[in-house]
Formats: C-alpha cells, sequence, structure tokens
C-alpha cells in the first residue's frame, strides 16, 4: 500500500535519513522504534509531504507521491498525526475536528463522521465548545486523533502518540490505535516505547542513524538480543 | 447584538449634524483613518500572527500614489525613461493606491513566506525603511522633504450634474465611516470564511495547520495583500483630506500607535481595533482638552496603556465579553476550566 524506496531527507546539509526503505501492507499496523535522531519523525514528515524528501521514491496505493503537496496526499488518504503540539488550542474541539476535514466537501458524510466520533469518545462532545488548549493531555490525544480521523483516511500516521502522557491514558491511546486498525485503517507508528510498539504492531522497523536496520513481526523482535540489549534495556 | 450595533451606527452617523466643532470633527477623521489602518493590521497580526512592524510603509504607499496620480508627475521611473503622467481624477488615484499598496503587500508576503515571527517583524520593519528613505531621497518624483503640496480633494460626479466634493469635514467624516465600515465588513466576512479559518490554524499551530492540508503560503499571502490594501486605502483617504504628505507619514511611531491600539483593543477579534482605536486615538485629544501640563498628558497616556496591557493581557475586548459571559451566564462558568484539571 505504502512504499518507501532509498528515501533520504537532509535539514540542510546534515542527512536526517539516509537510503531508507520501509514497506507497508494494507490493514497492518507497522512500528517505526530507534533512538532519538534516527530519522523516524522525519520519515512520517517526508511520507505525508510536510517535508521535501531530497531523493528516494514514496508510492501510495500505485501512485508516486514523493513530490506531491500535503494537500494532495492527505487527499489520497493518508492522515498525520504530528508529535508535541497535537492541537489547535484556541479554536474549541469542534472547530478542531472541523479542521480535520479542511479538505472534505461532503457536508453531510462529515457531519455523520463527527457524531460518530463523538459517540466514540463522549468527553469531546462534552467539551465541544470548549477551547482545545484548557482539555487534560489525553483529553488533547483524543482529539488529534479524532482529528485525523475526520480526514476519512486510508492510513494513518502516528508520531510519538504516547509522549507526555500518564501511563493508563499511554494504554488506553495503544487501545484507540489497535481499533482503529481492526476498522481496515492502516497505520503507521513512530514511537519511543519500543516494548509497547513491538507488543503492539504487526511489523516493525528499528531506525538507527536514519537507515533501517533490523526488521520483522513484533514478536521476532521482542526476541532479538540486539534489540533487547538496545531498546528494552533487557 | 444586532440592535446594539445598528444604535452605533446611527450615532456615529449623527454626529456632523449635532457637533458643530469642526476641530472635534478633524479629531474623529483622523482617528478613524487610523483605526481602519488598525483593523487592516489586526487582520495579520491577530488572524495569522505575523507582526508587521512596517505598516505604515502600506498606509504612505497608498498616500504617496494616491497624491501622485491626482497630481500628475514627470518622473525618470527607469534611468533615461522619463515617464510624464498627467492629473487623474481623485478616485482613480485612489483605486491606484489601493491596488499598488496591494501588489507591495503580495510582495512582501511572496518573499517573507519563508520568514515568521522575528523574521517577518525585520522584513516589514526594513521594507518600511526602505520606502521611507525612497520617498525622502527621490525628489523628482515625490519632492522629499518638500512634500506634495495643493493635493486636491476627492470629488465624486461632474460639475455640470451632481458633484459630491470632500472638501469639507463632515464630507470627509462620511467617507471615512462608510470606509471604515465597508472595511469591517471585508475582514468579518475574511476571517469568518474558510480562508479566515486557515489563517487562524496557522497562528495557532502551523506545523499542524500544513498537515490538515493548509496551503499555509497562500493564505499568509492573501492576508498580507488585503491588510496591505486596506492600509493603503486609508493613505490615500488621508492624503486628500490633510491635503500634503510628506515623508514623514512614514514614521515608525504611526505603526506603533496602529499596533497599541490593536493590542489594547484585543488582536483577533473583530472588535478589538475599533475599540482600542477610539481609546487611544481620542485619549491624547481628552487629555489636552482637561488642560493638564503637556508632559503629565503623556504620562497618563502611557500609564493606563501599561496598565490596560498589564491587567488585560488579551485586549479590552475579550476582557469585557469574558466578564459578560461571567455575569450573564452563572452555568457556564460554574464549570471548571479544564486546564486546572489535574492530569491523569
Amino acid at each position: 500500500m505504502l512504499k518507501v524506496e532509498g528515501l533520504v531527507c537532509r535539514y540542510g546539509k546534515v542527512a536526517a535519513v539516509r537510503e531508507l526503505s520501509i514497506d507497508v501492507r494494507a490493514g497492518e499496523l507497522v512500528t517505526l522504534i530507534g533512538a532519538n535522531g534516527a530519522g523516524k519523525t522525519t520519515t512520517l514528515k517526508a511520507i505525508s509531504g510536510v517535508l521535501p524528501a531530497a531523493s528516494g521514491r514514496i508510492t501510495f496505493q500505485g501512485e508516486d507521491i514523493t513530490r506531491a503537496s500535503a494537500r494532495r496526499i492527505l487527499q489520497l488518504g493518508i492522515a498525520h498525526c504530528p508529535e508535541g503540539r497535537r492541537v489547535f488550542p484556541y479554536m474549541t474541539v469542534r472547530e478542531n475536528l472541523e479542521m480535520g476535514c479542511y479538505l472534505r466537501s461532503d457536508a453531510d458524510q462529515v457531519a455523520a463522521d463527527m457524531r460518530r466520533l463523538f459517540e466514540r469518545f463522549p468527553i469531546l462532545y462534552e467539551r465541544r465548545d470548549q477551547a482545545a488548549g484548557t482539555l487534560s493531555g489525553g483529553e488533547q490525544q483524543m482529539l488529534a486523533i479524532s482529528r485525523a480521523l475526520m480526514s476519512s483516511p486510508k492510513l494513518v500516521l502516528f508520531d510519538e502518540p504516547s509522549l507526555g502522557l500518564a501511563p493508563n491514558l499511554v494504554e488506553r491511546t495503544f487501545e484507540i490505535i489497535k481499533e482503529i486498525r481492526s476498522q481496515g485503517v492502516t497505520v503507521v507508528m513512530v514511537e519511543q516505547n519500543a516494548f509497547a510498539a513491538l507488543e503492539l504492531s504487526d511489523r516493525s522497523y528499528v531506525l538507527e542513524q536514519g537507515r533501517v536496520t533490523l526488521t520483522g513481526t513484533g514478536a521476532e523482535l521482542l526476541d532479538n538480543p540486539h534489540v533487547k540489549s538496545a531498546y528494552l534495556g533487557a | 447584538m444586532r440592535l446594539v450595533t445598528l444604535a452605533w451606527l446611527a450615532f456615529l452617523f449623527s454626529i456632523p449634524l449635532w457637533m458643530s466643532d469642526l476641530y472635534v470633527l478633524h479629531v474623529l477623521i483622523m482617528t478613524g483613518i487610523f483605526i481602519i489602518a488598525a483593523m487592516s493590521l489586526n487582520l495579520l497580526l491577530g488572524y495569522t500572527g505575523q507582526l508587521s512592524l512596517g505598516h505604515v510603509a502600506f498606509f504612505g504607499i497608498g498616500a504617496y500614489v494616491s497624491s501622485l496620480a491626482s497630481l500628475g508627475f514627470e518622473a525618470h521611473l527607469l534611468p533615461g525613461v522619463l515617464v510624464k503622467m498627467e492629473p487623474k481624477p481623485v478616485w482613480l488615484g485612489m483605486l491606484c493606491a489601493v491596488t499598488i499598496a496591494g501588489l507591495c503587500g503580495w510582495v512582501i508576503g511572496r518573499i517573507s513566506f519563508k520568514v515568521r515571527g522575528a523574521y517577518f517583524v525585520i522584513v516589514t520593519v526594513s521594507f518600511a525603511e526602505v520606502i521611507r528613505l525612497v520617498a525622502l531621497n527621490w525628489v523628482e518624483l515625490t519632492q522629499g522633504p518638500m512634500a506634495l503640496n495643493n493635493i486636491p480633494a476627492l470629488r465624486l460626479g461632474t460639475p455640470e450634474l451632481f458633484e459630491l466634493s470632500f472638501l469639507r469635514k463632515p464630507a470627509n467624516y462620511y467617507l471615512v465611516l462608510v470606509v471604515a465600515v465597508l472595511s469591517y465588513i471585508l475582514i468579518r466576512r475574511l476571517v469568518q470564511s474558510r480562508a479566515g479559518r486557515a489563517m487562524i490554524a496557522l497562528r495557532e499551530n502551523e506545523p499542524l495547520a500544513t498537515s490538515v492540508g493548509v496551503d499555509v503560503t497562500k493564505y499568509l499571502v492573501l492576508a498580507t495583500m488585503v491588510s496591505a490594501a486596506m492600509a493603503g486605502a486609508a493613505g490615500a483617504i488621508y492624503a486628500h483630506y490633510v491635503r500634503i504628505v510628506d515623508p514623514d507619514v512614514f514614521l515608525f511611531i504611526y505603526t506603533v500607535t496602529m499596533v497599541i491600539m490593536v493590542v489594547t483593543g484585543g488582536k483577533g477579534t473583530l472588535a478589538g481595533p475599533v475599540v482600542g482605536g477610539l481609546i487611544f486615538g481620542l485619549l491624547p485629544e481628552i487629555l489636552r482638552a482637561a488642560e493638564i501640563k503637556p508632559e503629565v498628558q503623556w504620562v497618563i497616556y502611557g500609564v493606563l496603556m501599561v496598565l490596560v496591557v498589564y491587567f488585560l493581557p488579551e485586549g479590552i475586548v475579550p476582557a469585557v465579553r469574558n466578564w459578560r459571559r461571567r455575569h450573564h451566564e452563572p452555568a457556564t462558568a460554574a464549570a471548571p476550566p479544564a486546564s486546572i484539571e489535574p492530569a491523569r
């Protein structure tokens, strides 16, 4: 479904991603793990078109999207849930969700989707007219995920969804992501928490210094001695 | 709310009918011109979050373009190319002013599409300074410090049939009021549209705005362009009202005044620049009328400004809105703000 071949991304002269290749099949939950600066976030940004790739090729459902704009990529069905500041703080919850379907013009379907998300996350409905910046960290994360889903994507890119959340919320977030996958949406996730990421995923890529150094199913990598010592602290 | 607005408008329109003091009208006209400029600045500062500290450049460009077009000029626009222009009707000059100021805004928007925050401030400040130096030194075209004199007042219609001349203060007052109301409506429609939503998204979280598919550059350029055109219109009205334009229209203090009006009134609100503009535009005149020593007048002005910024950091309009919400709808106020909820 998504194929990244020989991707190179640079910030100025520094290459953050060097000749990286990954392959994601429809319906899979794939995680990218690795240390800080391994190029995980950069890879997601290149896929979603926020950051231009220096070279390499990215194809989505057979279409070359290497040079496509972020808008075009979103229209094709890839939603990006970036790390860090996840919401528009002074917009209300509802306005945040509306921004998620900024490119959609099917108003009826949008309204139905929003209703469905509100049913799934009643807390968001309760707080629908509240500024998003006043939500708790976990609620903001739910909102960010919901916003990504509002574009009715085929593939969602999650960047560090567990960052800065309390442990029970981390679990909840991962459950939501699993649910999303079970509804037929493909998921690519970047995660610091290697253990959780490997347990959750169908397949995983280990990134080191902008390259893929290991790949395999979650279970395989959990048993891999290198992964164990470098990422699982065992 | 609608009724209040209408009452305000009716009041503003009635002022020249009962106010015989022409000086008061003059002060209101100048304040109105500044409010239009402040509203245009608010579109950039309040809605896209970009501070244009050279906003007066667009104002001055509007003033100069409109004056030059209506006076006619003869100057070397390029080395060796002498361009001679006959005087044009004032309304045409004003249109040129809006167009050229808007074009300059487009250029600034394009140039600075990669720079934000402090860098955008520097680009706009430099732009204003360069334009000021051009106005000061290109004597052949602008008369430099000798100023453009005898700028004709706006006239609409033909002398044979029916002519509206904007020589007197009440006529100019109405002109400013109508343009201000139109600018207000234009900005309101713009910020409540999809484009406005995109601008606000850009202000609040630019990476996220990009990732939900907002064409950030396009909307930043659009906002700069509309804002510049509107400031240019204010400048053109100013030129044909005061009827003399010199390079001092580019003084930095005018930009600062606009920023004060926007920030104290409430940036990112529609009424903010109007309220801030009325208060800080009329305050110096009120203090002067109170016959306090001049130095004390400015101390009071400064202290009041500091107090507003200190106690109402979001501005007067949001503060009043919050206060009203708290007092009229105790039910919603009862819900605790979630920001003080413990993180779970």
